[in-house]
């Protein structure tokens, strides 16, 4: 029997946690059949800083500035299948809680009026990234493939995910991998 | 009726708020299925529901406060803080912009130094939209503390302005600008009737309840609320259920934009209203009836009331009416608050009892389990209308008219490019052109029949009928002439459907309001054709996963209008197969600012 070829996945966390990626590490033994059919690319389990082409891209948390927007980018022109996964780059999340506040004010408060702030002044390093004024869903800036719901998604919800893409099933949660509460 | 500049302070009850507060409660006998009506009327007074006031309903109806707050809460026209002395609403139904609204609404924020959505800071006004208020044959209209004022002029909008500015009590503003014209310019079988009080209802004495069904299932006819359910099998049915107490309720919740036929009707023919209510009652054995009556139509209950109690000394309501012992039937009226989905049937009953306009599931049918669980013969106003002179004139010449599938005459309600919009009655059968011919529409684009949830056509199909073999309608009949932008149009109805979704169901509450996002974006310049397969897509999921009908016809403006109106969606997206959707150097500008940098860094390309 001929080998088949790995998959190449990609991952990596923007505005979020890295609870999702905690929640992909939770598939614990079943990461050994994983690495039997995918390889990994850049990711925080790899450290590559750059993707290169890959099958699959798994992004979690929103965009809330503006490196965000080019990581996102770099992953959707490498990658063929796009995943947005759990709930902050699906909808913002919890970053996205910051959208009801005004940007200027958030950063005077945090940086020029904060008590025990002394001569304070607003991070301007060009090396920093800007922040967007409001947090955004993955969806708002490429386009994207697939949606893994949850905060973070279950171990086990992920596998069936990733399973069901890598055996080329059109990916079903079904009952039970997806909560409603 | 309105008072001056009220604020209670949040905490405390002023003695005069205090003992108003208790002649309301007590005029509903602390029955907590008032409890919609107790906050209304609380609100008429006061403005709004204060704190202090909540906490005393809660005390006195013996419920948690946290029940008034979430009932208060879902009705657009309930406020638990103060919304100004004098609260603003501009109508904002697509053919109250085509009339200029927009325009008039920004001169008025400019006048009054005001932000949309705010209220001034000394408390005295805001100014805001709301769906449309049934008043399309004679907009731009508004409602100032839940009353009426048609035929908005830059004029008008002044004036007004001034009279809140000198806080002239809205009863001391002149008459005119409250007065709605019924805008009659066809009549038939039930505008046209000529039958005295109660002659109806004396036939169907003689008939008995079993035979006013026969007489109602024979004629043929079909609800005019929408669904176009054979109201004879509706009536039957609730005869034949089994319960304590069997209810009727009159649907005249009117919501659909474009639809202001029942408001004509209340106006001109309550009394036959009422006369099928009661044989309706009559048929399905109830003692007890409604009207629901949107909370827009405010100004029509004094009116409603008087008819009501003229027909109880009159001997057509009451105990024993037209000298029949053991027929006793009442009605009472209820006010709704602001929430089209109140018009939806399980809904409207939820409302009366007091609660949140939230559908119910369907089965049980309000036929078995309807106001209070019990059995509820519900119908739209135009249908007590035609199954009272059904009932007159008999199945065999009620039969006649119309068309097989749809008998009877239908009151078509026209708006937009047309020089005579108004009311316009016909037998069923009628063709749109025919229609279009009589109001004088010219260069006609399209035609939304039965509003927003009903069907777009385009030119090549004026030729069809209004019935339900072909062109089913509540009413709505909103002309588009060869200026409109049927994008736009679409637009305004994708916002309706977004803000009125009652939020019980995460399709409809989350989808409206990503397809209200994905038409934003189209407007905005930032649509791709991936968008327009995504609303394609999300009609799937709104059609097939929504609890009720709000959600299962939302995406319709959007599917008809890209069927025959392609090209004005097209012309306006990028041609690239996707867009981000939002300005994403302008998402930047804020930081800049607040960091001085200008460097590269410091900006992002729409695309790379
Ligand atoms: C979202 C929604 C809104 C509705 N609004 C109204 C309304 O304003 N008036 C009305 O008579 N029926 C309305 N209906 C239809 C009612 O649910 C119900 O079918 C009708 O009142 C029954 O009366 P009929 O048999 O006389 O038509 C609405 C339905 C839905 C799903
Ligand atoms: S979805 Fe939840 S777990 Fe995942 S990044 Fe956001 S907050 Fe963290
Ligand atoms: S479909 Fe919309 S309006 Fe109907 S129950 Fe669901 S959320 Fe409410």
């Amino acid at each position: 029997m001929t080998e088949k070829k790995k998959l190449r996945i990609a991952t990596t966390s923007l505005a979020g946690c890295f609870g999702c990626h905690m929640s992909i590490l939770d598939i614990d033994e079943r990461l050994f059949p994983l690495l039997e059919l995918v390889e990994f690319d850049r990711s925080p389990l790899t450290d590559i800083k750059h993707c290169g082409p890959c099958d699959i891209g798994l992004v979690e948390g929103g965009i809330c500035n503006a490196e965000n927007v080019h990581v996102l980018r770099e992953f959707r022109k490498n990658c063929k299948v796009l995943i947005a996964i759990g709930a902050c780059a699906i909808n913002g999340g919890l970053p996205a809680q910051r959208n009801h506040l005004d940007l200027s004010s958030c950063l005077t408060e945090v940086y020029l009026t904060e008590p025990g702030l002394v001569h304070g002044h607003i991070p301007n390093d060009p090396e920093l990234p800007l922040p967007l004024d409001k947090v955004h869903p993955l969806h708002e800036v490429v386009k994207i493939d697939y949606f893994i719901p949850g905060c973070p998604p279950s171990a086990d919800a992920i596998w069936k995910f990733l399973t069901d893409l890598i055996a080329g099933k059109t990916p079903e949660l079904g009952h039970g991998l997806i909560k409603y509460d | 009726m309105v008072h001056e500049a009220v604020s209670p302070s949040p905490r405390f009850l002023e003695p005069k708020d205090l003992s108003l507060l208790q002649q309301v409660l007590g005029h509903h006998a602390n029955d907590s299925t008032k409890l919609l009506q107790i906050l209304r009327e609380v609100q008429e007074h006061l403005g709004f529901i204060p704190n202090a006031a909540v906490s005393f309903i809660a005390e006195a109806l013996d419920i948690p406060r946290n029940r008034i707050e979430s009932v208060a809460s879902f009705y657009s026209f309930l406020h638990l803080r103060s919304q100004g002395t004098y609260r603003v609403l501009f109508s904002d139904n697509i053919t109250d912009r085509m009339l200029g609204s927009q325009t008039l609404m920004e001169r008025m924020c400019q006048q009054l130094w005001l932000q949309p959505g705010k209220v001034s800071e000394d408390g005295l006004l805001s100014i805001g939209t709301t769906s449309c208020t049934g008043m399309c044959d004679q907009g731009p209209a508004m409602l100032v503390n839940e009353r009426a004022i048609t035929k908005l002029t830059h004029q008008r909008i002044q004036e007004i302005g001034q009279l809140i500015r000198n806080r002239t009590p809205l009863n001391d503003w002149p008459a005119d600008f409250f007065y709605v014209e019924d805008n009659i310019h066809r009549a038939g079988l039930i505008l046209g009737n000529t039958m005295a009080y109660g002659e109806a209802l004396q036939a169907g004495l003689t008939l008995g309840g079993a035979a006013i069904v026969d007489v109602v299932k024979r004629s043929g006819l079909r609800g005019r609320g929408g669904a176009g359910y054979p109201t004879g099998l509706k009536w039957e049915a609730c005869r034949n259920a089994k319960g304590n107490q069997h209810y009727v309720v009159c649907n005249a919740d009117e919501g659909e934009p474009g639809t202001f036929k029942d408001r004509v009707l209340l106006t001109r023919q309550a009394d036959l209203v009422f006369e099928g209510m009661t044989l309706c009652a009559l048929a399905v054995g109830a003692k007890q009836g409604f009207l629901y009556l949107r909370g827009e139509y405010r100004y029509l209950l004094d009116h409603l009331k008087g008819v009501l109690q003229r027909r109880r000394e009159s001997n057509l309501l009451g105990v024993d009416i037209l000298g029949q012992s053991g027929f006793d039937f009442d009605i009472e009226i209820h006010l709704g608050a602001g929430a089209y989905i109140c018009g939806e049937e399980s809904a409207l009953i939820e409302s009366l009892e007091g609660e949140r306009g939230v559908p119910r599931n369907r089965p049980p049918f309000p036929v078995t389990q309807g106001y209070l669980q019990q059995p509820t013969a519900l119908d739209n106003v135009e249908t007590f209308c035609q199954a009272a002179l059904a009932i007159h004139m008999g199945a065999d010449k009620y039969s006649a008219i119309g068309t097989s599938k749809s008998t009877g005459s239908k009151l078509i309600s026209v708006s937009g490019d047309c020089p005579r919009p108004g009311i316009y009655e016909y037998p069923f059968g009628v063709s749109v052109q025919e229609i279009l011919n009589d109001c004088g529409a010219v260069n006609t684009r399209a035609v939304q029949i039965s509003g927003p949830s009903g069907i777009c056509i385009g030119e090549h199909e004026f030729g069809r009928k209004l019935g339900f073999e072909d062109l089913p309608t509540a009413g709505a009949f909103m002309v588009f002439d060869d200026s409109r932008d049927m994008f736009e149009v679409a637009r305004n109805f994708v916002h309706f459907f977004a803000h009125e979704s009652c939020g019980f169901c995460t399709p409809c509450r989350v989808g409206t309001s990503m397809l209200k996002q994905t038409m934003d974006k189209i407007a905005a310049g930032q649509g791709t054709h991936y968008d327009l397969a995504e609303v394609e897509n999300l009609d799937h999921v709104l059609q097939t996963t929504s609890h009720c009908g709000l959600g299962r016809t939302a995406c319709n403006p959007v599917l008809h209008t890209l069927k025959h109106f392609r090209p004005a969606y097209e012309s306006r997206l990028k041609s690239l197969s996707f867009k981000p959707a939002f300005d994403l150097d302008g998402a930047l500008a804020r930081a800049r600012q607040m960091t001085g940098r200008d460097d590269a860094g410091a900006h992002l390309k729409e695309n790379e």
